[in-house]
């Protein structure tokens, strides 16, 4: 028992994360379907239409790679950082495989057509009644980790992993409330405007909690270890981590500019919005400089290069949002691709790259090598994933704004200068670009599968023994 | 209407949101002077964890504070001018559905004339005006195209006539189109036209098939055109009429010529018989005005009857 004890927990570790690659490639597919399903609409065949897919995809890439990946990393750095065995073994392992069931339900339910209709939170109420039962139990293998710590202080990484499964508990439950009228079907507890308002709250805090605090986590302890370098600023991180997770409850409605959403309401969601620009910034400013000094490392270190590059799309994104957020910029912006660009700004370039970042640290150290087996391979990964969401993003501000201009032009008969039509004609060269975009992502995650299973192969399986606290020994 | 029903969650919103917005910029200033001294960035704050994890203290970036400190600002002016705490309007009194209104209005003062102007000539006339066609044009390519095509070909075997013919479901009278965008038609086909005991059931309905594709001169077979001929002239003729050639009044499609709204194959018509159909013009004398719809009217009409002059 002592011996168990006396080693960190990696199996769970290694199974999300080998998962995390797997599903990383199966909801990115499924984006390139549904992509290349907008050039060509006859693509669209059977019920594997765009509806139909385009939920597979968002909950796939979201909850199916990033959440394997937020698993898996918050396991490993819970441990390692707390200098003692994951809490729970077997409720750990319940954590892995209850999920790999969420996924593989979500993977025959959306097709199929059943969908509660909110965006982001589809799966129908058994499923979520699943999702709720599998994290209160990842949060209490998290924080049962925490509690028997040996160290006196929680590391940063562990309050952003921490407010991430608490929030993500708090919008699940409450945005999923529905009544039942079927196994398949149910409908939202809340109604009309009120209902629109509970999703967004939930909508846009997953994008909060879930992929920017839970990923947060994830960089402050990812970047200070590949570079080797303190954390820039202590009180820099308490000051962002606290202001982001109190402003992001507020900035929901800002999905619902210029809707029945009272104008009060939409106000306050401007304002936090706004606000949320500094906080965010933080976490940039933190991880970043936390390489002052040691910049020559970026040239040869291409995992370094992923975690660093994630972090300035991050800062983009972060910076976009806000402004996204003015009502007078959302007139324009809004029902537009600039959305989807400015989503895969955030998705494919912070989250996917930090998490790639992480996954090619965590590797050789879960299965006993040196390094991955070809170092070589992930600086090719890292530009092939560059310039694949660099042709993405920009396809679609270029897109985005030119239908938002279309869209508002009139003549001076007062007629629309376009119909809706025509704004589609025009974008179908950047919906091209973006599928080339996607395709070279989608690429990339498949030179990392190769070297994932290359390094894998013969590797040693074994539980790394718990370290002593710094200090101990003094 | 207030959005509140009752003053304690007007002050409720009022208090919540102020005071959030204070406590970012207070919980800034607060850590930004307290520790300051303290900051220093050559030693770590002295914790480790695994091995090599350590921090810095490095005081907040100046230019980032002062980033916080303006959206603090900006949030707090904003909520002064604009609606957002509870029921106080803003000190300029914006609305939305008041900013929408003024639009409004500034556009019909503009624009209502060059449509009226119009109003005054016939829609042969208007038909025959090369700017007003022109101003028809874009209005159809903006409310009519969903369903009858950028064409106005309408959309084949779908139920979306085409405009462009000489046949009118309706009438094609200036007036009788005036009439269909203002007040919208609804054309409707009742499944056995209304007694399936006089049609005969599904083979009733095979044999009249056979009998309305005979009318318009389509292969059919000739004794089950005969046996749907009884069956028309006691059920159907109430519509289309003993010749077939419907009323345009009630919108009974002419069953002798060419155009098929559902398709002219036996299975289409059996199931147009035996299931109905319903089809349905939206009104637009409400939203578009009855300046607008006297352009569009003469831009359908120049459709149809100017397909020469095209």
């Amino acid at each position: 028992m002592s011996e168990i004890q006396s080693a960190y927990n990696y199996k769970v570790v290694r199974q999300f994360t080998v998962m995390s690659v797997i599903w990383g490639i199966v909801g990115m597919l499924v984006g390139v379907i549904i992509a290349a399903q907008l050039v060509w609409p006859e693509l669209n065949i059977g019920f594997l239409h765009f509806g139909r897919l385009r939920p597979l995809h968002t909950n796939a890439v979201i909850f199916a790679f990033g959440g394997c990946a937020l698993m898996g990393s918050s396991f490993y750095v819970v441990q390692r950082t707390c200098h003692t065995r994951l809490f729970c073994d077997k409720l750990a392992s319940f954590v892995f495989w209850g999920w790999q069931v969420v996924i593989l339900l979500a993977a025959i339910t959306l097709p199929l057509g059943m969908t509660s209709g909110k965006e982001y939170a589809e799966l129908e109420w058994p499923i979520d009644i699943l999702i709720a039962v599998v994290w209160v139990a990842y949060a209490v293998v998290f924080f049962g980790t925490i509690w028997k710590r040996t160290v006196t202080h929680i590391y940063v990484a562990n309050w952003f992993y921490g407010g991430f499964i608490l929030a993500v508990a708090l919008l699940h439950i409450v945005n999923s409330a529905a009544i039942p009228v079927s196994l398949t079907k149910s409908y939202s507890a809340y109604a009309g405007v009120q209902d629109a308002m509970i999703q967004w709250w939930y909508g846009h805090n997953a994008v909060g909690f879930f992929l920017t605090a839970g990923f947060l986590g994830m960089m402050y302890y990812f970047v200070p270890k590949q570079a080797d370098r303190p954390i820039y600023s202590y009180r820099l991180s308490v000051v962002h981590f606290w202001a982001l997770i109190f402003t992001y409850m507020w900035a929901g409605p800002h999905h619902l500019h210029y809707t029945a959403l009272p104008d009060w309401t939409q106000s306050v969601g401007m304002i936090f919005s706004l606000i949320l620009l500094a906080p965010s910034w933080g976490g940039m400013i933190n991880g970043i400089m936390t390489l002052s000094g040691a910049w020559h490392k970026l040239r040869d270190d291409p995992v370094l290069k992923f975690l660093i590059t994630s972090l300035s799309f991050y800062g983009m994104s972060t910076f976009e949002g806000p402004m996204m957020s003015i009502k007078t910029v959302n007139a324009l912006s809004h029902y537009t691709d600039w959305t989807i660009g400015h989503v895969h700004s955030g998705a494919l370039g912070w989250v996917a790259m930090v998490s790639i970042g992480t996954i090619y640290y965590l590797l050789p150290r879960l299965f006993g090598k040196p390094e991955m087996h070809s170092v070589k391979l992930i600086t090719v990964h890292f530009w092939v994933s560059t310039v694949g969401i660099v042709l993405y993003i920009a396809s679609m501000w270029i897109a985005g704004v030119m239908q938002g201009m279309m869209w508002r032009e009139v003549n001076a008969d007062g007629t629309l200068a376009y119909s809706f039509v025509e704004s589609v004609k025009v974008s179908y060269p950047f919906w091209g670009i973006r599928l080339m975009g996607g395709v070279l992502f989608l690429t990339g995650m498949l030179i990392m599968a190769y070297n994932m299973f290359k390094t894998m192969a013969g590797g040693l399986t074994e539980d790394a023994p718990v370290l002593l606290p710094a200090g101990h020994h003094a | 209407m207030s959005d509140f029903v009752n003053e304690f969650w007007n002050w409720y919103v009022i208090l919540i949101v102020l005071v959030s917005v204070v406590a970012c910029g207070v919980f800034l200033w607060f850590q930004s002077i307290h520790h300051s001294s303290s900051e220093q960035t050559t030693d770590t704050t002295g914790h480790v964890w695994d091995e090599t994890l350590q921090e810095y203290n490095n005081p907040l970036p100046r230019w980032w504070m002062w980033l916080f400190y303006l959206t603090v600002f900006f949030a707090l002016a904003y909520v002064s001018l604009y609606p957002a705490l509870g029921r106080f309007p803003g000190i300029w009194g914006w609305t939305s559905t008041g900013a929408h209104k003024m639009e409004v209005e500034k556009a019909e003062a503009q624009l209502k004339p060059l449509f009226d102007k119009y109003l005054k000539l016939d829609l042969a006339s208007v038909a025959a005006d090369k700017e007003a066609m022109e101003m028809g044009g874009r209005l159809f390519q903006t409310y009519c195209i969903q369903c009858h095509g950028a064409t106005g070909q309408g959309s084949r075997d779908k139920g979306f006539p085409n405009l462009t013919d000489k046949d009118w479901q309706w009438g094609g009278a200036p007036e009788q189109i005036v009439e269909t965008i203002s007040n919208g038609r609804t054309g409707m086909m009742p499944p056995y036209g209304g007694n399936p005991d006089a049609v005969g059931g599904e083979a009733g309905a095979k044999e009249l098939a056979n009998y309305v594709r005979s009318l318009s001169g389509l292969k059919h077979d000739a004794d089950l055109a005969t046996k749907g001929e009884t069956r028309f002239k006691a059920v159907c003729f109430a519509c289309h009429g003993m010749d077939g050639k419907g009323q345009q009044a009630l919108g009974a499609p002419n069953l002798t010529d060419k155009t098929w709204l559902y398709g002219s194959s036996e299975a289409k018509i059996i199931e147009t018989i035996t299931a109905g159909r319903t089809n349905q013009m939206p009104a637009w004398k409400e939203f578009l005005g009855e300046g607008k719809v006297h352009l569009l009217a003469a831009y359908v009409f120049n459709l149809s009857s100017g397909g020469e002059k095209r």
